[in-house]
């Protein structure tokens, strides 16, 4: 790697500050007793600590997973804290009440919390730690009917809606990280948008850990009804420690008749120094339930932190019609690991999906797409678009692809592509040539990379994703 | 055109220049002034498409000796898009394909950031693309041009037209074109020809690597230089060319032994 890339890629994490609140945090240490209190704290009604306690038992007699194309020490699951939450007053009354070293915090992070400063046009679900600090904009969406709140309070103020679908695109016993939260989850969003309403903004949540030795286990749910109509935005940071933090969500979306939910994450978690020390685990099961006729998921990822990813969010395509999307960047740096794709299960007539996923590897990192099209006998005319492109900086990254396509329905048409490429001296010559520096110059090789996803991300965060890739990739170039 | 007393634009003295270990230029020497017009020839490996990449600040080649002086700064000490504001321009010889990289985009930001250094105004895409439409005519090229990715999917001459219109947009003070002529049927030649020979000036000089005479014809230049070995070892004028033609290189490197061995036994004696 030529000395013009490598100092390209050099700058430090910006999110890596510490916030000095007073919190609670709970003893190390998972058993049953664990849940109870988790459950306890937040007063949860008897089903959903029966629900907690059922992925547990499940989660005991499971083992992590081993296939995927990533490498770390075996987790001590008793050494994780799996409660960490700032003081707050009982009953915030008012975003004027929040302590003014969270609002700093988030201000910082470019996530104010006054409506006034909020974001335009955004309405936000703030997750520090283990629990959920603020929501913006809560009124001005129930008055169309939609219910955008903290999941430990719609648990307690909608409980047969939370009761009607957790757990139902995923259950308890999914999988390894699934099951775990499951049995601790301890806040998320939830979001109801009711039948016929297109949602008047982008609703987001933005997720901060900031307790050194806990987990962040939360719990995302977002149901659109017949017809509604949602944008939902996810954004994480965390400090920089030299431990490494588990970060294992789960997020189920579940898309009604007619309905449409698009979800967008700019994933920037601390992802480990230049040496591999440190960084989160992200381990995260995201899935949608296109369940009605006409349905649409869409997935759109742009990962860029965590010192590992494993994740893969999926569509279900059970109602006829449905439609399933996945756009995917995902970059990796110094000794990063990435292993991420999605699942698109086709099981409705006439269901479409649509694939692209692009991998950008630098520094000594391995970035994996792993994605698997499976067509049902009874998804007859079922079609799938893939599209998977890597792109390698410097000699020493790796890309891998692992296509998995079980086709069961003869009409069904699957179409896979793939491409490999790199950034090379002469591209950089030949721009340098033209006056356009190695940075600028891997800037528009990059954004040029990833377009096509690009322009699927709400305004915004495209230009969030943009700045970020440039901060991340600068000096990787070689 | 030769004109008295036109000040030097680039004077390369003693240059030699070396890629993994291996010497390609030795001991070369040559000097440009404003409104000249120069070819280099040469056989294959005689070191003519190394000379450009060396100027142009090539990073896989090491300069191991000598000095390049361009209108007076020390064009060595320069990094490769330094040398590109000051004036220095290399058209490739196999210009490379980027993809997902917009023509015009690249364009864009390629003169803008010229017309930044020299301190003139940016142009906004729409303005853009207004003047690049303009350039693009003289060199007949399509507007289909601009949308498509840099030199991906293009033909050889689609490649260096597309190299000569970064020379009409970026007016280099040096314009250097390795092998601009390879690749080209008879009509782009004519085309790419006519559109270098409008960008020459007075103020600035051209360059011109070829193995032909045939492009000679359409840009005729003021000297010809023959490269061997990695240095210059005969300069004449345009007939200099056609004798190349007419007798191939072998004379020319006979010759230069002959005065060699002349020069040895002077000193000798």
């Amino acid at each position: 790697m030529s000395t013009v890339l490598q100092q390209l890629v050099n700058k430090p994490y910006k999110h890596g500050f510490v916030t000095n609140i007073e919190s609670e945090v709970a003893p190390k240490g998972l058993s049953e007793d664990t849940i109870r209190m988790i459950s306890a704290k937040k007063n949860e009604p008897a089903w959903l600590l029966d629900f907690r306690l059922k992925a547990y038992q499940a989660w005991l007699l499971m083992t992590e997973p081993a296939w995927p194309n990533v490498h770390h020490p075996k987790i001590d699951f008793q050494a994780i804290s799996y409660y960490a939450a700032p003081k707050l007053k009982p009953k915030l009354s008012s975003m004027d009440e929040v302590d003014p070293e969270l609002l700093r915090t988030f201000e910082k992070l470019g996530v104010p919390l006054h409506e006034r400063m909020a974001l335009a046009g955004v309405a936000v679900d703030v997750i520090f730690d283990s629990v959920s600090v603020a929501t913006t904009y809560k009124a001005k969406l129930a008055e169309v009917g939609i219910i955008f709140c903290s999941m430990s309070e719609a648990v307690l103020e909608h409980p047969e809606l939370v009761k009607k679908y957790l757990g139902t695109v995923i259950p308890t016993g999914d999988n390894y990280y699934a099951a775990l939260n499951s049995a601790v989850f301890t806040d998320g969003s939830f979001c109801f948008i009711p039948k016929g309403v297109k949602c008047p903004m982008d609703l987001s949540t933005y997720f901060r850990i900031n307790t050194k030795e806990s987990g962040q286990f939360e719990r995302t749910l977002i149901v659109a009804e017949e017809g509604a109509t949602v944008s939902y935005l996810e954004g994480c940071t965390a400090p920089a420690f030299s431990s490494n933090q588990l970060h294992a969500a789960v997020v189920e979306l579940v898309a009604l008749d007619n309905a449409d939910i698009k979800y967008s994450t700019v994933q920037n978690w601390y992802a480990g120094d230049e040496n591999g020390v440190g960084g989160i685990y992200n381990f995260v099961t995201k899935r949608g339930l296109a369940k009605g006729v006409n349905s649409r998921i869409s997935w759109t990822q742009v990962e860029t932190g965590s010192a590992i990813t494993w994740k893969y969010p999926s569509v279900i395509l059970r109602g006829d019609n449905s439609v399933g999307e996945f756009y995917s960047v995902a970059v990796t740096n110094h000794h990063q690991q990435a292993d991420t794709g999605t699942k698109m299960i086709h099981l409705g007539k006439n269901t479409r999906s649509t694939i692209v996923s692009k991998g950008i590897s630098a520094g000594q990192s391995s970035n994996s797409y792993r994605g698997l099209v499976k067509v049902a006998p009874t998804a007859t005319g079922a079609r799938n678009y893939s599209q998977c492109d890597s792109m390698l900086i410097g000699d020493k990254s790796g890309a891998h692809t692992f296509p998995y396509i079980q086709v069961r329905n003869p009409t069904a048409q699957v179409e896979h592509e793939a491409s490999t490429s790199k950034i090379g001296e002469d591209q950089l010559f030949y721009f340098a040539q033209r006056g356009i520096s190695a940075e600028a110059a891997v800037s528009m090789i990059i954004n040029g990379f990833c377009k096509d996803v690009f322009q699927q991300l709400p305004m915004e965060f495209a230009v969030e994703a943009t700045q970020l890739l440039g901060f991340k990739l600068e000096g990787a170039v070689g | 055109m030769i004109t008295p007393n036109s000040p030097v634009l680039i004077d390369v003295h003693g240059l030699c220049a070396s890629i993994n270990g291996v010497d390609i230029l030795k001991d070369l020497d040559l000097t440009v002034r404003r409104g000249e017009v120069h070819a280099i020839m040469g056989p294959n490996g005689s070191g003519k498409s190394t000379l450009a990449k060396v100027l142009a600040g090539h990073t896989a080649y090491a300069v191991t000796a000598g000095t390049v002086q361009f209108e007076g700064q020390d064009l060595l000490a320069m990094a490769p898009e330094a040398r590109a504001l000051s004036g220095v321009f290399l058209g490739f010889q196999y210009p490379i394909e980027i993809p997902g990289v917009a023509n015009s985009q690249f364009l864009r930001l390629s003169y803008n950031t010229l017309q930044a250094q020299r301190g003139h105004e940016e142009l906004d895409p729409l303005e853009f693309d207004d003047f690049v439409r303009e350039k693009m005519k003289m060199l007949e090229m399509s507007p289909d041009f601009l949308d498509r990715s840099v030199n991906e999917g293009f033909s050889g001459g689609e490649k260096k037209r597309n190299e000569i219109l970064q020379m009409a947009l970026l007016e280099p003070r040096l314009a250097i074109l390795d092998e601009t002529d390879s690749g080209l049927d008879i009509d782009a030649l004519r085309i790419v020809s006519r559109g270098v020979n409008q960008l020459i000036t007075p103020d600035n000089a051209v360059i011109l690597v070829t193995h032909y005479q045939r492009l000679l014809n359409h840009i005729v230049p003021d000297f010809v230089h023959v490269m061997e070995a990695g240095r210059i070892i005969k300069t004449g004028g345009k007939e200099l060319a056609l004798e190349l033609e007419k007798r191939g290189y072998d004379w020319v490197s006979a010759e230069h032994e002959a005065a060699g061995r002349a020069r040895t036994q002077e000193v000798s004696a």
